[in-house]
């Protein structure tokens, strides 16, 4: 089958049309989505050809965004609602932590909401701490909801679909460091399943865990491993809920040894989430530290050398594996 | 839409002339339903059946009854926590409302619910919403949705004065009206925001109405007490947003005869006010004036003779239904029906 080399930008675009393409009753809104094409210019394209009634631009109100999204999810629709940064999130936070998540466990069934929340995530950029945090933590712990987190274009087409087909909510952090990146897509229809893990890379020596834009890292990382004599295996998580635990036990019976990378500050991420339930299932296969990778305890600052000092580095997570195999 | 500003002449005692008897009479069957199964949830709350907390609505059951009666089958309804009326009121089964409140498996959401969460899909209810305000803007989505749809449906959405102070109030009113949705806005304003007077923590005298301009929709002020008068908006403003022809925010002034919540017996307001609006009680007073309208009062008889029949059946249906099964606390996070957030 052909393939192309596009960028995880326009992937977003690619990932959206199919599904709309598809269902009549997917529908795109957000702060501008529309004629702007999106501030990361994710959504160019999407308003010429499914015109203003599906691709519509919202006011500057995050809480009648995900309000009207969910409105509409219970009553026939299939809304995607961008939030333009996931920092945003906490302004529409009784949505996305009560009103969403809990409304087909109170009403018993009565009413499901299936929608998707786009939302740009993470650092990189240089914007400071209230345009660059990685939030997807605060997603995985609410009950209700499902939280993606795609690395490249292929995952991000396939993750949407099947994101845009759940009959759940779901969350969907686009790494904004890794809009310009490019990865092979092949042609036509592209759907992937939520909550299953991807094995890039097969080793022996350690496992790496690791999301969105922390996987580039993590093979960067994995081949200066290989080159020390350390075989590393990476997991992709894409999802942090479903978690494919089931890949993540079996790679560290493997290897025996676990190293997680995620860019949350330090306390309560998703990687002590990995590393508890390894420890309390599989500890019996451990034969090295536990580790995490993470941001430290702290808000992002906007300069070069600030934000970078604070960023997991390729540096750090080869550190780690060393420690834990050593 | 014409302004109806009876906020200085709360009591009308000028029927209006275009509602029927069989409207008349619906509404009137409406309020006693609802006062029957309030004053019994309390009751029901005192003996210690109804656990958590209850948020009752008597002495604001025109506002439920008038917009239910103005609605079509279909159409949408999104209410607050002190929702039994509204849930009642688009015709909902009172045994499920009643053993929602008992905690039973035959309640409405099979117990996981509770007073404050009363839904009812197949009757339009869209559920209770117990984040002050946060669902106006939910409201707007199914609004939208039946705007894209074609299904000529329209959502009415109720809320407190205390609602009005909200940022999501202010969001969903522009946003319903940039958009041209089909949904009416119903402030009831009880004129006690929990237990503090609305007006201590307003900048405007009327919450909703004073606002209405900010966002290109007409000031319409109504007596929440007298039913017809709050149809005869709801007509009104309903019939407006099937026709396509956008939002409208409705403050109906009423008045809550008890308090807060719960056992709260409401002693922070004047006693003055109390009876003031005591007076205006609308079941009473509705009573009267179709009584001088001609109606035969054996059918106002036979109206509350049928609440109250209903009323002891929905009791002894919910005290004699069975808890549910704790293993429905497992199900239904997700569309699957289960809870898993893994796979092994």
């Amino acid at each position: 089958m052909a393939e192309q080399l596009i960028t995880y930008r326009e992937a977003i675009a690619r990932g959206i049309a199919q599904e709309m393409r598809r269902d009549d009753s997917v529908y795109l809104i957000g702060e501008d989505v529309a004629a702007a094409g999106g501030v990361f210019k994710g959504t160019k394209g999407l308003l010429d050809e499914f015109g203003p009634s599906r691709v519509r631009d919202t006011p500057i109100s995050e809480e009648a965004i995900l309000g009207a999204a969910m409105g509409a999810a219970m009553t026939g629709l299939k809304p995607i609602a961008e939030i333009m940064f996931s920092d945003f999130l906490a302004t529409c936070w009784d949505l996305v932590a009560v009103e969403i998540p809990k409304t087909r466990y109170m009403t018993d069934g009565q009413f499901t909401v299936p929608l998707v929340i786009r939302t740009a995530n993470g650092a990189g950029l240089r914007f400071g701490a209230q345009h660059s945090q990685a939030v997807e933590n605060w997603a995985m712990m609410i009950p209700g909801l499902k939280v993606v987190a795609p690395s490249n274009p292929k995952d991000l087409i396939g993750l949407m679909a099947a994101a845009v087909r759940d009959p759940d909510p779901v969350i969907f952090f686009e790494s904004k460091q890794l809009y310009p990146t490019k990865g092979l897509v092949p042609d036509g229809e592209i759907v992937d399943e939520l909550g299953t893990a991807a094995v890039l890379r097969e080793g022996t020596d350690v496992t790496i865990v690791a999301l969105a834009n922390m996987v580039p890292k993590a093979v960067e990382a994995a081949e200066v491993l290989a080159q020390r004599g350390i075989s590393a295996e990476l997991i992709d998580l894409r999802c942090l809920v479903p978690l494919d635990t089931a890949t993540v036990l079996a790679s560290v019976k493997k290897t025996s040894r676990l190293v997680t990378v995620e860019e949350n500050p330090r306390l309560c991420g998703w990687g002590a989430e990995v590393v508890s339930i390894v420890a309390e299932e599989a500890i019996w296969h451990i034969d090295g530290p536990l580790t995490r990778v993470t941001t430290p305890h702290l808000p992002l600052p906007s300069a070069d050398n600030l934000e970078d000092a604070v960023l997991p580095s390729v540096q750090r997570i080869v550190d780690a594996c060393v420690k834990a195999v050593h | 839409m014409t302004t109806t500003d009876t906020h200085t002449d709360l009591t009308t005692d000028v029927a209006n002339p275009t509602v029927s008897t069989e409207v008349r009479l619906a509404l009137y069957r409406q309020v006693v339903r609802i006062r029957r199964f309030e004053e019994r949830a309390y009751k029901l709350f005192m003996q210690g059946l109804v656990k958590g907390t209850s948020h009752l609505s008597l002495g604001m059951e025109a506002v439920a009854a008038g917009f239910a009666v103005a609605q079509r089958a279909d159409d949408y309804t999104f209410c607050t926590y002190r929702g039994h009326a509204h849930t009642l009121a688009r015709g909902t089964p009172m045994p499920g409302v009643m053993g929602e409140l008992l905690g039973r498996a035959t309640g409405v959401c099979g117990g996981k619910g509770g007073s404050m969460h009363l839904t009812s899909a197949e009757h339009g209810v869209m559920g209770s919403y117990a984040i002050i305000g946060a669902h106006l803007v939910i409201a707007n989505g199914a609004a939208w949705s039946s705007k894209e749809r074609n299904s000529g449906q329209v959502t009415v959405c109720f809320f407190g004065d205390g609602a009005t102070n909200i940022g999501a109030f202010h969001e969903a009113l522009n946003f319903a009206k940039i958009w041209e949705l089909p949904i009416v806005f119903v402030c009831e304003n009880n004129l006690w925001m929990e237990y503090t007077s609305i007006h201590d923590v307003t900048a405007v005298e009327h919450p909703a109405a004073d606002r209405a301009a900010a966002y290109g929709l007409d000031s319409i002020i109504v007596d929440g007490n007298d039913p017809e008068a709050v149809y005869d908006v709801a007509r009104r403003a309903v019939d407006r947003a099937r026709a396509g022809a956008g939002p409208s925010l409705v403050e109906a002034k009423t008045y809550r005869h008890g308090g807060h919540s719960r056992a709260d017996p409401g002693d922070y307001r004047p006693q003055e006010e109390v009876d003031t609006w005591l007076a205006r009680d609308p079941m009473p007073n509705y009573r009267q004036r179709l009584v001088d309208l001609g109606v035969e009062e054996s059918a106002l008889v036979a109206i509350e003779d049928d609440a109250m029949t209903d009323v002891d059946a929905a009791t002894e249906d919910a005290k004699a239904a069975p808890a549910p099964d704790s293993q429905a606390a497992f199900t239904n996070v997700w569309a699957d029906g289960g809870y898993s957030w893994r796979n092994s």
